[in-house]
């Protein structure tokens, strides 16, 4: 119904853009008036005006109509005897309804769900109704209104700029809303999780075990539940977890990053750097399934052979097949960056190291590198931040057990696997088990958006020093 | 210490610095070449399937069928027996346990495949023919000599019976490769040797579309307001802030907000590639409009200043001027994004494409797998032929995401106009 509304919209409009082409055209020879934009202006000015109140009128519309027939259907079924304990109580007989309306429905039919689903139908009747009347008259409005402009001879280009203008301004506010939208459904969930667990035992718990977690009813938690609970979401080891792979993966891109940096930059010829910049590069291009099949498969056998040879045991999941994988993947975002920053800084400073008489590498120790101090730090918290964000790696690699570990060996794990272990396959909604994951995005989203604010306000004043 | 020791060290000390940059950029290209080594010695493999060429017999007792039966009698008819009786006879077996071990080597799909047969040749009751039947998971990895026949037997998943009934099909030439056409065309399955990428490729190409469709018209259109028309103030360096901020934020938080708005709150069907499209949409919108930026950025004033002098409007001069040149730049910078979301996996993950489907989805809305999260499920899998297949489908993924970035450097190489 919809497509259809929006292919006769559509048809509709482009059939308007000619009418008020020819319509001003004519118009401009009979009636031997100057017009004031191109005729092609009056034709857009009409398409504009016809589609986008009915465009944006049946956007609403169909956001908010089902929300609308649920509460209703919802309401009826009650008033007809249909008892709910909870939410998802009537969203299933919501479900059961609509099946029975679409002829999909296979189980039981009772009066009570008879009587909803003919109350369905009705009321899909009349919204459906309602709506094609109401579009068809905010074309017409709409229609009538514009055509009336046109035949006084408006400004029509400036109009339709000024509705393009409006349209150029909505796009770039998708931005603001995808943030908007992201904070809120983080935080939603997070907000129920924390009326249930204090946000201190999260934050300051030693303890993560989240499949232990079984409420029943949230509202009415006996202490001793508590205590249990407390138990189940304690941050502490995933934070730990986190941070030590994030260690172990700096350990591996900030040296080698930060020399081949240093190498392209300073000393590389120009066909070294032409070829070796884009390969490095393809380190960042590489999905990040990849090198987690890499690491589980082929990395942390190899880790485990080579420990069995020595005597020691080593867990095939281990931190560091995950984090040595994880520093590979983020050297081009260490080398890249630093690269640039050093380039950026100033030839004079090097000149006057050169005429002390020092070496080249003495001048990059002594002098560029203290120049550049803040841009690359800047690259490296933008690194880090990517290495804690890192999902498929950890997934794969790094073992699903929280436990507080600082030997890499063994098998740690990290706020992102927990995510989607949490998440993955079904989930029921209204569990503290499934809130926890919202908890622990929205905790991953505000420590990387503190690291990358910080970040970026270093290499943005770096910048400004030298420009 | 003199003074030449002293430069001597100073010199030494010189070389040993630059040694270090050189081989941090070995390394790092060491590693590019093992991992794509370690892939493709894997995967190259998984493009080839082993057949056990078979002689099947259609037996008019045994089917309840008759010459130039009818495509649907023949889709109903059930063809279980025929295939029994010849698979134990390809080989004597005694007794009934090593009849079943002989039928173990042929993939579930022997009935089908007969059944196949016999639908592109509606005469062959009675008559005997020779087919290529596919071997199940256990033979096709021994033949390809990714299976360890030295274990002792009750380590093995190949029996000795089973090991000697091999020996003595690739005695006799019944065994060879034939190309793979099940692993492009079919969707997930359980058993390696049945299963396919087709549903994979199929879900990422909808996905990807859908991701471009939404992405790229409102990029541009954010980028073009931004950086041509925007007034500097308060609104226009929030919403800058904003773009910067969404470019870093991780993946797995835009699954997080896929799973809240798109699934529970507005209720679209779970695991298909309209909600992938979308939620890849939103990720890829900031990394787009950044190179956008800079390529509108790049086309010089001059350019606008010409069209405003000779009496176009601001509107007149950005889109017949300055957005065509900056456009190379513009494309370039959203194939790369869609480079990323093609390898995108997280997200996806937390929107449930890691349910199991079998079907080739025939529409956006239906449930579907893409090519990444392919590579994840299949890398779960204890069987040893999904190693196989798992590298096969990261070269088929490596090279999309190869030929796009090449298209992006051409299209720039190009057609970008160069401003000195």
């Amino acid at each position: 119904m919809n497509l259809v509304l929006i292919f006769l919209i559509i048809i509709f409009s482009s059939s308007l853009f000619f009418y008020g082409r020819s319509k001003t055209k004519s118009l401009a020879i009979s009636g031997n008036i100057k017009l004031n934009a191109l005729p092609k202006f009056y034709g857009y000015y009409l398409v504009l005006w016809c589609s986008i109140p009915a465009l944006v009128f049946l956007l609403i519309w169909s956001l908010f109509e089902p929300v609308i027939i649920k509460s209703i259907i919802i309401d009826t079924a009650a008033k007809q005897g249909a008892i709910f304990n909870d939410k998802n109580e009537a969203n299933l007989v919501y479900e059961k309804i609509k099946a029975i309306h679409l002829g999909t429905y296979l189980g039981e039919l009772d009066s009570i769900l008879k009587e909803s689903a003919l109350a369905y139908a009705k009321f899909i009747n009349i919204f459906t109704n309602s709506k094609v009347v109401l579009i068809f008259g905010i074309i017409i409005a709409s229609t009538l209104y514009s055509l009336k402009k046109i035949k006084n001879n408006n400004k029509a280009r400036d109009d339709v700029e000024v509705i393009l203008k409006g349209l150029l301004f909505v796009s770039s506010l998708i931005a603001i809303l995808t943030t908007l939208g992201i904070i809120l459904s983080l935080l939603f969930e997070s907000i129920k999780f924390f009326s249930v667990i204090n946000i201190f035992d999260y934050l300051f718990g030693t303890n993560w075990s989240p499949q232990r977690a079984f409420v029943r009813d949230a509202s009415s938690i006996t202490p001793a539940e508590y205590q249990e609970l407390k138990d189940a979401f304690g941050f502490v080891p995933l934070i730990a977890g986190t941070g030590f792979i994030a260690f172990l993966a700096m350990l591996v891109a900030v040296p080698v990053g930060l020399f081949s940096g240093i190498y392209m930059a300073e000393y590389a010829s120009l066909r070294v750097r032409r070829f070796s910049k884009p390969v490095i590069e393809i380190l960042a291009g590489i999905p990040t399934v990849v090198y987690g099949f890499f690491a589980a498969l082929t990395v942390g056998p190899f880790f485990r052979q080579v420990g069995e040879n020595f005597g020691l045991t080593v867990s095939s999941e281990s931190a560091l097949a995950a984090g040595l994988i994880m520093g590979i993947m983020i050297i081009p975002y260490v080398s890249s960056l630093s690269d640039d920053v050093i380039n950026s800084v100033p030839q004079s400073l090097r000149d006057g190291s050169y005429a002390v008489g020092a070496t080249k590498s003495e001048t990059i120790k002594k002098v560029v590198i203290p120049a550049a101090l803040p841009g690359i730090i800047g690259s490296i918290l933008l690194a880090v931040s990517r290495a804690i964000g890192e999902t498929m790696i950890v997934v794969m690699a790094a073992g699903l057990a929280a436990n507080l570990t600082i030997n890499p060996l063994e098998s740690t794990t990290t706020i992102t696997t927990q995510i989607v272990m949490i998440l993955v396959g079904d989930q029921e909604f209204d569990s503290p088990k499934t809130q926890s994951a919202f908890a622990l995005g929205l905790t991953l989203f505000i420590a990387t958006l503190i690291l990358n604010f910080i970040a970026q306000r270093a290499v943005k004043k770096y910048r400004e020093k030298y420009d | 210490m003199t003074k030449e020791e002293r430069l001597k060290k100073r010199h030494s000390a010189e070389k040993r610095f630059r040694f270090y940059g050189l081989a941090s950029i070995f390394v790092a290209l060491l590693f590019v070449l093992i991992l794509v080594q370690n892939i493709f010695s894997k995967g190259s493999s998984a493009f080839k399937k082993t057949v056990i060429k078979t002689e099947v017999f259609y037996n008019q007792e045994l089917l309840e069928l008759k010459n130039g039966a009818s495509e649907k009698d023949i889709i109903n008819a059930d063809f279980y027996e025929v295939m029994i009786e010849s698979l134990i006879k390809s080989f004597p077996a005694k007794n009934i346990d090593e009849e079943n071990e002989l039928i173990r080597l042929f993939s579930a799909d022997a009935e089908y495949e007969i059944k196949k047969a016999f639908l592109n040749n509606n005469n062959l009751i009675g008559e005997k023919i020779i087919l290529d039947l596919t071997a199940s998971d256990d033979i096709d990895q021994l033949h390809k000599g990714n299976y360890p026949r030295d274990l002792p037997e009750d380590r093995r998943r190949i029996s000795n019976f089973q090991l000697a009934i091999y020996d003595n099909f690739v005695e006799n030439d019944k065994i060879s490769k034939n190309f793979n056409n099940y692993y492009f065309t079919k969707g997930d399955s359980r058993d390696p040797e049945l299963a396919g990428i087709g549903g994979a490729i199929v879900g990422s190409i909808y996905s990807i579309l859908i991701c471009l469709l939404l992405a790229f018209p409102v990029a541009v259109l954010a980028s073009i307001y931004l950086e041509e028309f925007a007034p500097k103030n308060k609104i226009t360096d929030f919403i800058e802030i904003n773009i910067n901020n969404l470019a870093a934020v991780p993946s797995i938080v835009y699954g997080l907000l896929a799973l809240q708005i798109l699934l529970a709150t507005i209720q679209l069907p779970r695991s298909t590639p309209l909600v992938a499209g979308i939620t890849l949409a939103l990720m890829t919108l900031p990394r787009i409009i950044i190179p956008c930026r800079a390529s509108l950025k790049a086309v010089p004033p001059s350019i606008r200043e010409g069209a405003l002098a000779v009496g176009a409007s601001k509107f007149q001069s950005v889109f017949h001027h300055v957005v065509p040149l900056a456009m190379p730049g513009t494309l370039s910078g959203t194939i790369i994004g869609l480079a990323q979301a093609l390898g995108e996996t997280a997200p996806l993950i937390l929107i449930g494409m890691v349910a199991f489907v079998v079907d080739i989805p025939s529409s956006p809305i239906d449930p579907s797998s893409s090519l990444p999260v392919q590579v994840y499920l299949w890398s779960e899998s204890a069987e040893r032929g999904f190693v196989e297949k798992t590298s096969a489908t990261i070269m088929i993924l490596l090279t999309f995401l190869m030929m796009m970035n090449f298209l992006a450097v051409y299209l720039r190489q190009k057609f970008e106009k160069r401003w000195n």
